[in-house]
């Protein structure tokens, strides 16, 4: 078979299930006019349909439907990445995430919105904007400025902006060591590691563009600052919500923004646990590789995540596109997609029971070789390290 | 004046044009560049693993 043949008979199967990765916050949408209008049969749980897909309905339908190890051709790549289909269903994403962010607002501020409605607009707000940290991690990774500006426009109301900072320069560049703050590490729980990651990573994004706008002769606090930029985005947002619904609206925003936050940690929690690059004998850590991200081929939490798990790739790899990034056999394999791995996450001792042993094995029993927890590293050498 | 190219992605430093969103002028000289530098497209490459531009060719 030719090359060109190959390329002809090959399509993607999961042409047309992409188009979930957009669909989230539009059904979001959807059970929000369900809770709006058919109140008096939903009643105030009606907000809470978000989490409930999330947390419970996903991890169910990825164990239903399984996993999907196969790439596309090498062959067949260049002209996946090319096919514009793909690029607009990631940018889909964004109006709808506007829609959804504004109609939450405006029912989080009527007079009878209960609490517990409240709380779950302020999840399910949170849910389709902190996933919109992923559609805009998609786009930030590009060369192309319409895309780079698109990833700061999705970024605003999450007031994460300095992500596109810290991450394609500052997390790519230091994954899988102690020194990035967004790699978590083994015996770290996820609360211990949600403020370190917060602080260091917008520490880490102030430093970066201090450092270029200093090689420029210019102060940090120059409007050429990408931060400030970026978070002048998420001031006009706000503002522009707060003048039509009143200030009443401020905490909903803050809270959801912070939810929405704490999900792009937690899944730096699940993607990095406990794994690091060796040094070279130059005392430099050696190229990032799968081996060095964690993967997962779930097929139900990959079609909702632009292929986010194929995560092992994207770090060895950043500037692939999602329909094209593979699987690799020697990357290490989470148990469950993302929407599984979240309320373990939550749980330190259950976390600890799932991944630190699959992490001893990656490493063939060598624990020495894991990123520890610095405070819990003499207790886990003592429980891991080899007699 | 040298071109040199990053080997993951294929960012290419052109001494000629510099690059001055990072900072360098057009004449910056590659070995003025800091070793810790890295690859402003990608960052899985750092300075030192960069090659000379004519010597790859990517896709």
């Amino acid at each position: 078979m030719t090359e060109t043949t190959m390329n002809a008979s090959w399509t993607d199967g999961k042409r047309y299930w992409w188009l979930l990765s957009p669909a989230l916050p539009l059904l979001v949408v959807l059970g929000l006019l369900n809770f709006q209008f058919n109140h008096a049969i939903v009643g105030d749980w009606g907000t809470w349909g978000t989490p409930f897909l999330v947390y419970l309905v996903l991890p169910l339908f990825d164990f239903l439907v399984g996993t999907d190890r196969s790439n596309p051709p090498e062959s067949a790549i260049a002209a996946l990445e090319r096919d514009k289909y793909y690029r607009w269903i990631v940018y889909a994403y964004v109006p709808i995430q506007y829609g959804a962010t504004a109609y939450g607002a405006w029912l989080a501020v009527q007079p009878d919105t209960s609490w517990l409605a409240f709380a779950g607009l302020v999840l399910s707000i949170g849910m389709i904007n902190g996933v919109g940290i992923n559609t805009a991690h998609e786009l930030g990774h590009k060369r192309e400025n319409f895309e780079r500006w698109l990833a700061r426009i999705t970024l605003a109301p999450v007031a994460y902006g300095h992500f596109f900072v810290e991450h394609n320069r500052g997390h790519h560049r230091n994954v899988a060591t102690p020194e990035d703050p967004a790699s978590s590490r083994m015996g770290e729980s996820f609360w211990a590691f949600l403020p370190r990651t917060m602080i260091g990573s917008l520490r880490s994004a102030w430093s970066l563009e201090r450092e270029r706008l200093a090689r420029r002769g210019k102060s940090a606090w120059h409007w050429d600052n990408e931060n400030l930029q970026a978070w002048a985005m998420t001031v006009v947002v706000f503002g522009a919500l707060t003048l039509w619904l009143g200030w009443a609206v401020l905490p909903f925003l803050l809270l959801q923004a912070f939810y929405g936050a704490s999900l792009l940690e937690v899944v730096n929690y699940i993607e990095h646990y406990g794994l690091l690059r060796q040094k070279d004998a130059s005392g430099r850590y050696v190229r990032c590789e799968p081996q060095h991200s964690w993967n997962n081929n779930h097929i139900i939490s990959n079609v909702f995540l632009y292929q986010l798990q194929r995560h092992s790739d994207h770090h060895a790899n950043p500037m692939r596109r999602f329909q094209a990034l593979r699987h690799f056999r020697d990357s290490p394999q989470l148990p469950a997609g993302y929407a599984g791995m979240l309320l373990p996450a939550y749980v330190p001792f259950v976390w600890y029971r799932i991944m630190n042993h699959r992490v001893l094995a990656h490493y063939n029993g060598d624990i020495t070789k894991a990123n520890l927890q610095p405070n819990r590293r003499g207790a886990l050498l003592r429980r891991y390290g080899r007699a | 004046m040298a071109r040199y190219a990053c080997p993951e992605c294929g960012f290419v430093y052109d001494e000629i044009r510099g690059f001055p969103r990072e900072g360098f002028r057009p004449g910056t000289l590659w070995a003025d560049i800091s070793e810790d530098w890295a690859c402003p497209d990608c960052a899985v490459r750092d300075k030192p693993d960069f090659v000379p531009a004519e010597k790859v060719r990517m896709t």
